[in-house]
């Protein structure tokens, strides 16, 4: 701020104003947030389709507009096979989010906090998930579950799902370490807090929201994958692959409900932690 | 402090081993569960990819051998859709780097005073990850159908002739990759263009550079973290990618990316060294590719 005073008193000084920067720099002052504002309206012109069709009066094909009805939102399980499909994608990733945060979150700790050997290749096994294309981890894991003769199916998607998941989890988690003062958890132990004492009342609660938010991330990967899971899901569906099934033959109405309803959802959880978390930055910045 | 005094001389004999015990306790479990099914499943792909049919077997029964054949096999039928996925895939990128630098620069840099809008913008950003990959592929599938408002405006304009189609067409599916990218490639660039000391660019328009010149020698080099990673995040993804290029979903036969030969070759042929072989020719020539580009652009720290 400092520096432009003087450059604000060299450019009156100057002979020449001239005008046309000027006018160029007004313009991209209103030409930035419109386009900004036409770039996410782009961006959410497949989810108003798809909430929109979700009340669309139509027969098994969803395609053409017929109707506006509530019908759909009423009887979303009557399509076969739909709620099934649903269920498992939220059950796959209730239990490969809690498993990947807890392993994700002990590395996140141990890479912060301790020194090892053999770091530069943990960190390289660690990164490489995230650099490999989701078809060659599904076609991997696929082809090494041939080779032992696994069954595919729900565990088979869950290890997988896990698998791909604690990058993703390190990665969040580890952030909120680097950022986490040693000297509270030393002041714990001086005051005679055994290790686990620590860890669950002071190190814990203070990851949390670093925790939550890689848990979130996780769920949200894994109820939305498709590629890994089409690998190594046999004959049991998931919400994805019951949807790239039915492409073949038309996406019932159905789905858009079951789609439109987890899309609210989140959109209200992500605006609460938001509101929330706004309101305590509040608070704080009261009190100090 | 003083407590810890006391016994300090055990601490210090004690704690390094300690020390890389505690370590080892936290690593062991999430780094032996990647070895069994990250890297583990790597070398059964790579085992995979020699093996030999069995004499007189089944379809989809194979036993091990040293089958160099089968890369050659594979390249030789699939080579165009090798290609076509990686000229697919940095389209799409550069596409993506662009439609996404303005949006992430308004909402990282001139969103600053008004943290609510910025927090309402990136939500935005990310709803679309909030529903399904698959349903807005499709969604954007109808749109561009024949019978859709898109098709049917490109015709009485006559920018598209009148038995033309948009999906189904390369066009359709590098649109779909950039489509789906978009949110991969603007959240990274906000993270570092959000942190961007403005003194810098005042510093610049204080030299007398233009804006332009501003822009791409302070602004870009700077952001360059936050580029490196969107790209990258985007151009793997999109290279392996075969929903899009689908036949049921934005693409045709005529624009199959490697993606749809693998799953092809492993889901429905059951041409399992093929499939395997084409895996690692696409993670190969990717790995080459990131760290030729990491490296160049001097940002190694990625994990």
């Amino acid at each position: 701020m400092t520096s432009a005073v003087p450059a604000k008193a060299f450019e009156q000084a100057s002979f020449e104003p001239s005008p046309a920067p000027r006018r160029r720099s007004r313009l991209r002052g209103i030409g930035l947030p419109i386009y900004t504002a036409l770039a996410l309206l782009f961006l959410l012109i497949p989810i108003a389709y798809t909430f929109v069709f979700s009340f669309n009066d139509s027969g098994k094909l969803n395609i053409a507009w017929q109707g506006f009805t509530l019908d759909k939102w009423l009887t979303v399980c009557n399509t076969q096979g739909l709620c099934e499909a649903f269920g498992n994608s939220i059950l796959v990733g209730v239990v490969s989010t809690v498993v990947a945060t807890a392993l994700g979150t002990l590395i996140a700790i141990a890479l912060v906090r301790y020194r090892f050997r053999f770091r530069s290749a943990i960190s390289l096994l660690l990164f490489l998930p995230m650099a490999t294309p989701e078809v060659v981890l599904g076609a991997g894991l696929a082809a090494q579950f041939l080779t032992l003769g696994t069954e595919k199916g729900l565990l088979t998607i869950i290890l997988a799902h896990t698998m791909f998941c604690i990058s993703f989890v390190v990665v969040t988690v580890k952030a909120r370490v680097a950022s986490l003062d040693p000297a509270l958890e030393e002041a714990g132990r001086d005051l005679y807090g055994s290790p686990t004492q620590v860890f669950w009342r002071i190190t814990f609660p203070l990851l949390l929201p670093g925790i939550a938010a890689a848990a979130l991330l996780s769920f949200a990967l894994s109820f939305d994958d498709f590629i890994i899971t089409n690998f190594n899901s046999g004959s049991v569906d998931t919400f994805p692959k019951f949807i790239y099934i039915a492409a073949a033959r038309g996406i019932p109405a159905q789905v858009n409900v079951i789609a439109s309803a987890v899309f609210l959802l989140a959109i209200v959880i992500v605006v609460v932690a938001q509101v929330s978390r706004a309101a305590r930055a509040k608070r704080l910045a009261k009190q100090s | 402090m003083a407590f810890t005094a006391f016994s300090s001389q055990a601490v210090v004999e004690q704690a390094p081993r300690k020390r890389s015990f505690i370590a080892l306790v936290l690593l062991l479990p999430g780094i032996l569960y990647l070895v069994l099914f990250f890297l583990a499943p790597l070398i059964s792909l790579v085992i995979t990819s020699f093996q030999q049919p069995v004499l007189d077997g089944d379809v989809g029964e194979y036993t091990a051998g040293f089958q160099w054949q089968n890369y050659t096999d594979a390249m030789g039928e699939y080579w165009p859709l090798v290609l076509r996925a990686f000229g697919f895939a940095i389209i799409a990128t550069v596409l993506a780097l662009i439609i996404s630098y303005p949006i992430a620069y308004f909402i990282g840099v001139k969103a600053r005073r008004w943290p609510l809008l910025q927090s309402l913008l990136l939500t935005l950003v990310i709803a679309p990850f909030f529903i399904s990959f698959l349903l807005r592929t499709l969604a954007w599938k109808q749109i561009m159908s024949d019978e859709g408002p898109i098709v049917q405006f490109l015709k009485t304009v006559a920018i598209l002739p009148s038995d033309g189609h948009l999906t189904g067409t390369t066009f359709s599916v590098i649109f779909g990759l950039t489509y789906n990218f978009i949110p991969f490639m603007t959240l990274p660039l906000y993270a570092t263009l959000e942190r961007l000391d403005l003194r810098y660019i005042e510093a610049g328009a204080d030299l007398y550079a233009s804006p332009f010149t501003v822009f791409r020698k302070v602004t870009i080099p700077l952001s360059m973290p936050g580029i490196v990673s969107g790209t990258l995040l985007t151009f793997i993804p999109a290279a392996g990618d075969y929903i899009n290029a689908s036949r049921d979903f934005l693409g045709s036969s005529s624009t199959a990316m490697v993606g749809n030969a693998i799953e092809a070759n492993f889901l429905v042929l059951q041409n399992y060294p093929i499939a395997a072989a084409l895996s690692i020719v696409l993670m190969a020539v990717i790995l080459i590719i990131v760290g030729i580009y990491v490296r160049r652009s001097g940002t190694e720290d990625l994990i």
